[in-house]
């Protein structure tokens, strides 16, 4: 099997055993996963926060491209790279 | 002159809530002296702990054993767990969950399950778990969790009589829905030790399964993950033990000592509190046993000048003591300990051609029979 494909259309979420946290005793935003805990930068916290299940990637793009008066290309390589990684640990459903 | 090292904050804590278990796994990694029922935690204090790791800045807590599921206030304790915001993962050996007790651990919040596996068929799976039927339940129970969409681990030790389908394993896994897998070859302390002419693999054996499990990853890579901890006696340089001794993680046991790893018990000398004198915070900064082997300062030669000594740690102090017999040397993994040719050379000794039978994980009778 490849990596997972992420579709313009597709509407990527966090699947049930994964949250965005921020953590107050250490003051940063933590990805929990089954035997896992990431650290979130501020790049990945804004786009998992947009990722319910109900926006699309196309719209996730446009969304943050447009709150950080970003490329649009650019946002989308970035976004699409951060998710298909996330996907690949499954942590994130495509 | 030299400000004390700040402590990192615990981010997982192991809560081994009993040590009554179903199955008898000859590698168990809790110790020969298993805690009686009599002895366990009651459930107020369970809930205490819980709050305090919060507190202290514990993000997960692995629900384990023995067999959690033993304990009948298991939903209760999710339920604390999973209201503080707690990361929960069940590690059960699913013997003793029924679909109602799932229902209700799932109703609770709880986030994850371990399930662990003998083999990848019945009757091999049963001998190793001293428990018939054992396989079967645990297909049943992964169907519920993929029922719902919960994350599964599963994980399995690889010994002398799985090894050969430690791939099989890893293909098992993906047909019970797990989202990662665990493949763990045994280690040799407590029951494993006892156990390890019956345990220990051939060198062709090991080397064939380590080989197999490393070419599923790219077949299943988006599918699961494997999570392969291998035996390091080939290694150059030891493994970074519980990512350093103090650092990131602790266990409580089901009568309230509060260990820095599984094994730790087995070092002479080291005095373990416990919850009933003194909260978690506390412990994890200024007990005596977390701040044995904590940081870089314990060290001796060749760990105290080695650039690698925040990398490894100076590898595990169980370990080293098993094979060295001193706690404070360097883990005779390590290509630069002096013991290292020596160590190698009894750690891959071949096993005897027959095994000997399991020696499996039970409880002592409470009275020695005359």
């Amino acid at each position: 099997m490849s990596e997972p494909f992420l579709a313009n259309d597709s509407r990527p979420r966090l699947p049930r055993g994964v949250r965005l946290k921020h953590d107050e005793v250490r003051g940063e935003w933590l990805l929990l996963a089954p035997e896992r805990v990431v650290k979130a930068n501020p790049i990945a916290v804004a786009v998992l926060q947009r990722c319910d299940g109900i926006a699309t990637f196309d719209e996730i793009v446009d969304a943050l491209s447009a709150e950080y008066s970003a490329e649009r290309a650019r946002v989308a390589t970035d976004v699409r790279a951060l998710l298909t990684e996330l996907a690949t640990k499954r942590m994130v459903d495509l | 002159m030299n400000a004390p090292p700040t402590i990192p904050a615990p981010a997982g804590m192991l809560a081994e809530l009993t040590h009554r278990c179903p199955l008898g796994c000859p590698y168990c990694s809790n110790p020969l002296e298993l805690e009686r029922a009599s002895e366990e935690l009651d459930t107020q204090t369970w809930k205490r702990l819980f709050s305090e790791a919060a507190e202290a800045g514990v993000l997960q807590v692995h629900l384990s054993g023995g067999e959690p599921c033993s304990r009948r206030d298991i939903v209760e304790l999710t339920e604390h767990c999973a209201k503080l915001g707690l990361y929960t993962n069940l590690i059960t050996s699913g013997v003793g969950l029924t679909r109602a007790l799932f229902d209700a651990l799932a109703a609770a919040g709880l986030d994850h399950i371990q399930l662990s596996i003998q083999d990848a068929e019945a009757e091999s799976a049963d001998r190793i778990a001293g428990y018939d039927g054992a396989f079967a339940k645990k297909i049943e129970i992964a169907k519920w969790i993929g029922e719902i969409g919960m994350p599964l681990t599963v994980n399995a030790v690889i010994h002398r009589a799985n090894a050969a389908r430690a791939g099989a394993m890893v293909v098992f896994a993906v047909k019970l829905g797990a989202r990662r897998v665990e493949i763990a070859h045994t280690q040799y302390y407590g029951w494993g030790l006892r156990n390890r002419d019956a345990l220990m693999p051939t060198r062709a054996q090991i080397e064939a399964a380590v080989a197999e499990v490393e070419s599923l990853r790219e077949t299943y890579k988006g599918v699961i993950v494997i999570d392969h901890v291998v035996p390091d006696y080939h290694a150059r340089y030891p493994k970074p033990c519980m990512n350093g001794w103090g650092r990131r993680t602790f266990n409580v046991t089901p009568s309230g000592k509060v260990l820095p790893c599984h094994a730790a018990e087995t070092i002479p000398g080291l005095d373990f509190w416990s919850v009933k004198d003194h909260t978690l915070g506390d412990i994890w900064r200024d007990s005596p046993a977390f701040n044995a082997f904590r940081g870089v300062a314990w060290m001796k030669e060749p760990c105290a000048t080695c650039p690698r000594k925040e990398i490894d740690f100076g590898g595990c102090r169980c370990q080293a003591l098993a094979l060295t017999g001193d706690a404070r040397a360097t883990d005779p993994i390590c290509y630069l300990s002096p013991h290292h040719a020596e160590v190698v050379a009894i750690a891959t000794a071949e096993p005897p051609a027959e095994a000997p039978h399991y020696l499996y994980r039970r409880m002592k009778p409470l009275k020695a029979p005359v």
